[in-house]
């Protein structure tokens, strides 16, 4: 690499979930409009650390490159983004690539993200249609309702805003804000909002809506701007409300 | 009633409706996907989903859709399925409305349609610009109410490596592996269904995601299954070129005005907004007054390329054009387009409301797949079923914009009852078979682990696989010479020889991602040549399959169907008549 600009790049490492972490570090040469993805790219093709030890490839998820899928968050420079749209031009060097810390590694970049499915099963975030039978249309909704709600229906599950929770730690499984941006969603569609309590019924719950300590990094980091802090805002709303009043007048 | 057990293998759209239809037949599923199912290749999906709801007074009809989706695909289709298909769309857009997707609305509530390629109708629903993501979540909502209810098992996180056969050559169950432990494991079912996508990564760059090699089809096609109609590969016309992957800019941005030109003097450095009209040359609209910017796919793409490499106009002499958005209000961008124009921003720092987008052709679909009948989505192995991108039926030779998401839930809706229907049917279920079929299909893929990872050697997977896209980018997509092509076989049988000697960097055996890779990419360079021999024994030009040496369409010697079998290691292509019954096949002029 005598004349071509090179960068460096380093990784925290972890063979198994059992393994202890270490760091490696990377030389590699620079293109235009490179991503982290790339930088992954061109280490699986030539793993050898830049002080000439011959590694593995390293392990991350990722699928769609274009921040749609929510395979690929991992923390780079110290904050939880999409790799896929993390341009190596736009990073400081050298750039340290570590794997998300709140939720368990598998293995190097590559973490266990179940639990935010397990959570959207917990708070039923479905629409219950009767059956995929002729039925009929859906409901009208005005304009401005889609509006408000398509938004909300962009989350990728990416768990970046629970990366930057502090209430999410070893000792509290707050459900997060995407999951609770989700109750908020099939609440307001006209359908949902059929069986709006049962969902709030289970965003009261243990680890619910009620632990945010309104820290509002998540609103700061989501990488599809979704109004976060306003979701999680209007679910405490209707708990309180039906808490209060009970779901049937509430 | 004994209920039969199905699997199913991928959940994209296709996979997800198929389950839901299958649950909600109280045969219980197994859902097997390398990404979690909410991670599928469908959220790229963009501008919308095609049905013909003539909401607009424009006398739409699902029997136009039907001629414009036929005559769109060069009267390859076989055409009862795709009538059913367009026949029951109106239905599906009413269930995804009543499942909660976010589509676009009018003023009195109703959903919205816009204009696509190849059609004179507004006839698209979408949602935004992430018409793909909205529809595969909502889908995936309804299968997680039933994983919910105990009647769908997921396994996420691992991947088909192949079925098993019973010794009568029915499927019996499928081996998979699991990307964790790299764990091989059979598990029985009465049948199975394939719904796993597209094959972009054959192309190296395209704008497929990563879990789209065509791996299972290329297995499947390696025990029996027939692949149809390989060589048909649609290059959408407008994608941003990267060198991970080539970003779509949807369709729709044209069905909304968006308009496609380059500067009229070659190697004209000014900035885009600098150029008058006068100056600027609008080639679709000079090209194809009628349709305009909205000529079906495969046009639009030999239009790009005969601008930048005939007549020398790309930009600044670059490989790109000027797709075009700044003459639309701010306001109505986004709201119709956002998710594309975000795309664009975050990729290359530039605002598209502000200036013209630059793009180029890029691999973005197959036609072909594997082959299945007209009525259930069988294939020709008894119990395997397939639905989707991964199967080769109502798009021809070219799939016109927003048929796709159509296709997939229009597939997995048939495919998942014919399943259960037949599976219901057998004398006898998967437990009936001999445990030693199991383990034999078992010891098989472990045997193929072993030698990947003991072998020695000095090729590097990635650099092979590299090597086949760029091959077949260059020669296997849209001008396509017999000489070049033949090259492009020979080069694919020299990879499959140095794969031979490939040396994985990775030999661990713990979420080992380079096994799996190289697993993916045996697979690939047999479906590479199965392409590849379609498309060199097809003299003829038939919508996306354009030889500029048989530049016309001939349909006394192939309008027919090309359908590949697996003979002892041999890839030997067969033909059958298309079913031309609906509509007679006429020239297809735009």
């Amino acid at each position: 690499m005598a004349n071509q600009k090179t960068f460096l790049v380093r990784v925290k490492r972890q063979a198994s979930p059992k393994e202890a972490p270490r760091w490696e570090e990377f030389e590699l040469p620079w293109r235009p409009h490179m991503n982290i993805i790339i930088v992954l790219r061109d280490i699986a093709e030539r793993p050898v650390t830049r002080d000439g030890q011959t590694t593995t490839p390293i392990t991350y998820d990722s699928n769609c490159l274009e921040e749609v899928c929510g395979s690929c968050a991992m923390v780079i420079n110290g904050r939880a983004r999409m790799a896929c749209s993390s341009l190596v031009d736009k990073l400081e060097k050298p750039i340290r690539i570590e794997p998300m810390t709140k939720f368990p590694v598998v293995r190097d970049l590559a973490v266990d993200r179940s639990s935010m499915f397990e959570n959207l099963k917990r708070m039923k975030a479905w629409i219950p249609i009767d059956g995929t039978y002729d039925l009929g249309e859906g409901p009208r909704m005005a304009p401005a309702a889609q509006e408000k709600a398509y938004p909300l229906s962009r989350c990728i599950t990416c768990g970046n805003c629970l990366e930057v929770c502090p209430q999410v730690n070893e000792n509290n499984a707050f459900v997060g804000a995407a999951i609770i941006s989700q109750v908020r969603l099939f609440n307001m569609h006209p359908t949902g909002a059929m069986h709006a309590h049962e969902r709030l019924d289970a965003i009261m719950g243990p680890n619910g809506v009620a632990d945010c300590a309104n820290a509002q990094n998540c609103v700061k980091t989501c990488p599809k701007g979704i109004p976060l802090t306003e979701s999680i805002a209007e679910v405490n709303r209707q708990a309180i409300r039906q808490a209060v009043f009970g779901w049937l007048i509430g | 009633m004994r209920q039969p057990r199905i699997i199913i293998v991928g959940g994209g759209l296709a996979g997800l409706m198929a389950a839901i239809r299958v649950a909600e037949m109280g045969a219980p599923v197994d859902l097997f996907s390398i990404v979690p199912v909410k991670r599928s290749h469908s959220v790229c999906a963009q501008g919308g989903i095609n049905a013909a709801k003539n909401t607009k007074g424009e006398g739409d009809s699902t029997a136009i859709h039907l001629d414009d989706t036929v005559y769109g695909g060069d009267f390859l289709a076989n055409q009862p399925p795709v009538k059913a298909m367009c026949d029951y769309a109106p239905h599906l857009i009413d269930l995804l409305d009543r499942m909660g997707v976010m589509f676009n609305r009018t003023g009195e509530g109703l959903l919205d349609y816009r204009r696509f390629g190849g059609t004179l109708y507004n006839r698209t629903a979408f949602a935004g610009a992430t018409t793909g993501q909205q529809i595969l979540y909502a889908l995936d909502e309804q299968v997680r109410r039933f994983e919910a209810e105990g009647k769908v098992k997921k396994y996420e996180g691992w991947t088909f490596l192949s079925a098993v056969l019973d010794d009568a050559g029915n499927c019996c169950g499928i081996c998979a592996m699991d990307l964790k432990s790299m764990e091989v494991r059979t598990f029985p079912a009465d049948a199975a269904i394939f719904c796993t996508g597209g094959i972009g990564a054959i192309f190296g760059r395209s704008t497929n995601s990563v879990v789209c090699t065509g791996m299972a089809q290329s297995a499947l096609f390696q025990q029996g299954v027939d692949y149809a109609n390989g060589e048909f590969i649609q290059v959408h016309p407008t994608a941003i070129p990267g060198e991970d992957k080539l970003r779509l800019m949807s369709e729709s941005a044209r069905g909304e005005g968006g308009r496609m030109w380059v500067p009229k003097r070659a190697g004209d450095t000014r900035e885009p907004r600098s150029i008058p009209a006068s100056e600027r040359f609008y080639f679709l609209e000079e090209w194809y007054p009628k349709y305009g910017n909205l000529v079906p796919r495969d046009v639009a793409t030999r239009a790009i390329h005969k601008t930048v490499f005939e007549l020398k106009l790309g930009i600044g002499g670059e490989p790109a054009v000027y797709l075009d958005l700044t003459h639309i209000p701010r306001e109505t961008l986004d709201r119709k387009l956002e998710g594309i124009l975000e795309i664009y921003e975050k990729f290359l720092g530039v605002d598209p409301r502000e200036e013209p987008m630059k793009v180029f052709p890029g691999v973005h679909y197959t036609m072909g797949g594997i082959w299945i009948d007209n009525n259930n989505q069988a294939t020709n192995v008894p119990g395997i079923y397939a639905a989707g991108e991964c199967e080769y039926q109502y798009h021809g030779a070219n799939r016109l914009g927003a048929n796709s998401l159509l296709s997939c839930i229009w597939g997995g809706r048939v495919a998942g009852p014919a399943a259960v229907k037949y599976a219901r049917g057998l004398d006898k279920g998967a437990e009936a078979v001999d445990p030693s079929v199991f383990e034999r299909e078992r010891k098989r893929q472990e045997g193929i682990n072993e030698r990947l990872v003991s072998q020695q050697g000095a090729e590097n997977p990635i650099t092979i696989w590299k090597e086949m896209g760029a091959w077949m980018t260059e020669h296997v997509t849209v001008m396509r010479y017999n000489k070049n092509i033949e090259q492009t076989d020979s080069k694919l049988q020299e990879l499959q020889e140095r794969f031979k000697r490939i040396n994985l960097s990775d030999r661990t055996k713990w979420s080992n991602q380079t096994l799996a890779f190289a697993r993916e990419l045996e697979n690939m360079l047999v479906l590479a040549r199965v392409i590849t021999l379609g498309a060199l024994a097809r003299n003829e030009s038939r919508g996306a399959h354009y030889k500029p040496d048989f530049p016309e369409r001939d349909d006394k010697n192939w309008l027919k169907t090309t359908r590949a079998h697996w003979d002892n290691g041999r890839i030997q292509l067969n033909y059958e008549p298309v079913d031309i019954s609906l509509i007679p096949p006429r020239a297809r002029k735009y």
